[in-house]
């Protein structure tokens, strides 16, 4: 039995398959600590079955269930695994920490899923500035060169980049602009694409070792394993976290050293994610926050201070979400534009914004579902749950005064 | 050239002429198009169909200089020189030109009744080159009607310039602002 | 078999033709760009809806079945 596992049996809470030591392992270390990657190649249907058993979902934002993903591109031939390390939302960091931290083990992903599909054609994208990020892949790879081929491509370090269809046009044409059709079928080259996040392959590199019940071994009965989440703003060590599904928002933070003062909001799931009010004992779980209107996402977990203006905060990042529009599209170029100048006057603390208010919903209106991705709605989001839960703050602006104490920028851009 | 009085050449050389203005109107047109400019309480739409009635109309008469060319004795221009430019034996420059602005033509006519098989990005690459079309026109027109005592087609073309010119100076004054690919998502942005 | 209309929102580029050519099921945001009825064209305005659909010189604008 190795390390790692005997570790799980015996330890509680379970928060380091992914995340531990210091990083850059060689591949003798590697194999020391998880074992050898058993091979895949010959029974890729059990194979199938035991990712399914598992539960295992994309661990990238959209959270679809592993295992239908993989199905639907082995059913092609000639297929392409695309493993999606660009993180293009500047608050999130947990991929970036993984392939610096834990590159074999991302590796090993990607080789178990392309024998499952039957690719012979494998890529890891990655932001093109992370320079530690692409060092620590080409020096795991350098270490691989013998098995599997996979090639490292470097993408824009922007938001849209990460984007499923723009990543995939990005390896076809050069425009990492979003086409509104899933690459399962037609991708890189016209063929069937798996596009994973790369923790979720690094998560499947341990499923096809350990087995499904093993990896049901942590998180909740419908939300099995553990996931990276990125903690910002008031705790005292913001960073990446290894946390099991089912933990807190408060745990989260105590991970993390703690709330350094009053909080006002958290923000789940990101620049496309949701306002909540500061309730600590949320799960962060689909089951506990779907009732609040909010998701997990990829798992950017911002704990909003009481001493920030949160309305100035939501016009900086909407105005960022409106420069990274791919630009394809008019009402996201125009509409989140338009939303982005709404909010900045409203941010302002010069009396009456009623107009302000009806121009915003307004804009909602006409921006909702008129792009051919999900940038304008996820900003629409963003910026809906913010005005709900900065509502004592909008109101304090109207009447002409802001109730921030201190204007550093939280929201990263 | 001695073209001599027949009816047939006569009708070429009026066809020839009321050709190099209708396309002078469809390339007026064209901008008015891009520009997204209508006559006022007009729907923009219509000048989009005037662009492509008044093109589908000089092709017609397009096809009646080309045909009694053909057949005019005097012309001696052959059938293939009608497409293939600078064979043939009289004026091969001249009506060169002309065979290239005429095969522009065809394929800006034959790609845009089928556009929806040919697809955006070629029917658009085609339209782009047939823009040439025009000056071939006007320059053959000019190339081919050398009568010294007559200046009525110079003045013509000289008016046809004029509305294009400026069409294109109003065009280029009030360009129409529309979304663009961001340049952070290409190449250059790495 | 009711037929839609769609657009294509990465290939339009607000000319507008559509709006004039079928008001009953298209009208035009601030910026000029189509927002489309969802639901399924009547009888009487599928000849038009074919026309708007022909006209856009994007072919942005498509129908479709179901």
């Amino acid at each position: 039995m190795s390390a790692l596992l005997e570790e799980y049996a015996t330890r509680r809470p379970v928060y380091a398959r992914l995340l531990h030591g210091d990083g850059g392992p060689t591949l003798a270390e590697h194999v020391a600590r998880y074992g050898p990657l058993p091979p895949v190649a010959r029974s890729t249907a059990e194979m199938l079955r035991v990712i399914e058993a598992s539960g295992l979902t994309g661990r990238g934002g959209a959270g679809f269930p592993s295992a239908a993903k993989l199905r639907s591109v082995s059913r092609g031939s000639r297929a392409v695994v695309v493993a999606n390390g660009v993180e293009g939302e500047p608050a999130s960091a947990k991929d970036e920490v993984l392939m610096i931290r834990n590159p074999h083990l991302v590796l090993d992903g990607v080789e178990a899923a392309a024998a499952v599909v039957g690719a012979g054609e494998s890529y890891v994208a990655v932001a093109g500035e992370s320079h530690a990020v692409v060092a620590a892949l080409e020096a795991a790879s350098m270490e691989r060169a013998d098995r599997h081929p996979v090639e490292i491509v470097r993408v824009p370090d922007r938001f849209v980049s990460g984007e499923e269809s723009a990543l995939v046009r990005w390896l076809n044409d050069g425009r990492a602009a979003p086409t509104g059709r899933r690459p399962f079928e037609r991708g890189v080259h016209g063929r069937p694409t798996l596009v994973q996040n790369v923790e979720t392959l690094a998560h499947l590199a341990l499923i096809v070792r350990y087995g499904a019940a093993w990896f049901r071994s942590a998180g909740t009965a419908d939300e099995p394993g553990t996931a990276l989440a990125t903690v910002l703003g008031a705790v005292r060590t913001p960073g990446v976290v290894e946390l099991e599904i089912g933990t807190t928002l408060g745990e989260a933070f105590d991970r993390c050293g703690g709330l350094t003062e009053r909080i006002q909001a958290i923000l789940v799931g990101g620049y496309f994610g949701t306002w909540i009010a500061p309730d600590l004992e949320v799960a962060l779980s689909n089951e506990a926050l779907r009732p609040r209107g909010a998701s997990p996402g990829a798992r950017t977990i911002v704990a909003f201070p009481r001493s920030v203006c949160g309305l100035a905060e939501t016009a900086r990042v909407a105005r960022y979400m409106a420069g990274e529009s791919a630009g394809q599209c008019g009402p996201c170029v125009f509409g989140l534009a338009a939303l982005a100048d709404a909010l900045e006057v409203a941010a302002q603390c010069r009396g009456s914004q009623d107009d302000e208010l009806d121009r915003i919903s307004q804009l909602h209106a006409q921006i909702a579902r008129r792009g051919a991705c999900a940038h304008p709605d996820g900003t629409l989001g963003f910026v809906a749950s913010a005005l709900d839960v900065f509502s004592s703050e909008v109101d304090a602006h109207r009447s002409g005064h802001c109730t921030a104490t201190r204007h550093a920028p939280v929201l990263r851009t | 050239m001695d073209g001599g009085s027949t009816a047939v050449w006569y009708l070429m050389r009026s066809t020839g002429v009321v050709s190099v203005v209708l396309l002078t109107g469809v390339m007026a047109l064209g901008i008015a198009t891009t520009n997204r400019w209508a006559p006022p309480s007009t729907p923009r739409f219509v000048t989009a169909a005037l662009h492509r009635s008044i093109s589908l109309l000089s092709v017609v008469f397009v096809g009646i200089h080309v045909v009694t060319a053909v057949v005019d004795p005097y012309a001696a221009v052959g059938v293939v020189a009608v497409v293939v430019p600078f064979v043939g034996a009289g004026n091969p420059l001249w009506v060169g030109l002309g065979a290239v602005s005429l095969d522009l033509i065809a394929a800006l006519i034959v790609s845009s009744l089928l556009r929806r098989y040919v697809g955006y990005r070629a029917w658009r690459a085609i339209h782009w080159l047939a823009y040439m079309s025009w000056p071939l026109a006007l320059a053959h027109g000019l190339g081919m009607g050398t009568d010294a005592s007559s200046l009525w087609f110079p003045l013509i073309a000289i008016a046809c310039i004029a509305t294009v010119s400026a069409a294109l100076a109003w065009r280029l004054s009030r360009r129409h602002h529309g979304k663009r690919l961001e340049p952070h998502v290409l190449r250059a942005a790495l | 078999m009711s037929t839609h209309l769609d657009v294509d929102p990465r290939l339009c580029d607000a000319y507008g033709y559509c709006a004039e050519l079928l008001p009953e099921a298209i009208a035009l945001d601030e910026w000029g760009y189509p927002v489309i009825d969802p639901g399924p064209l009547s009888d009487d305005v599928l000849a038009d809806a074919r026309r708007a659909a022909s006209a856009c010189p994007m072919l942005a604008l498509r129908l479709r079945k179901g």
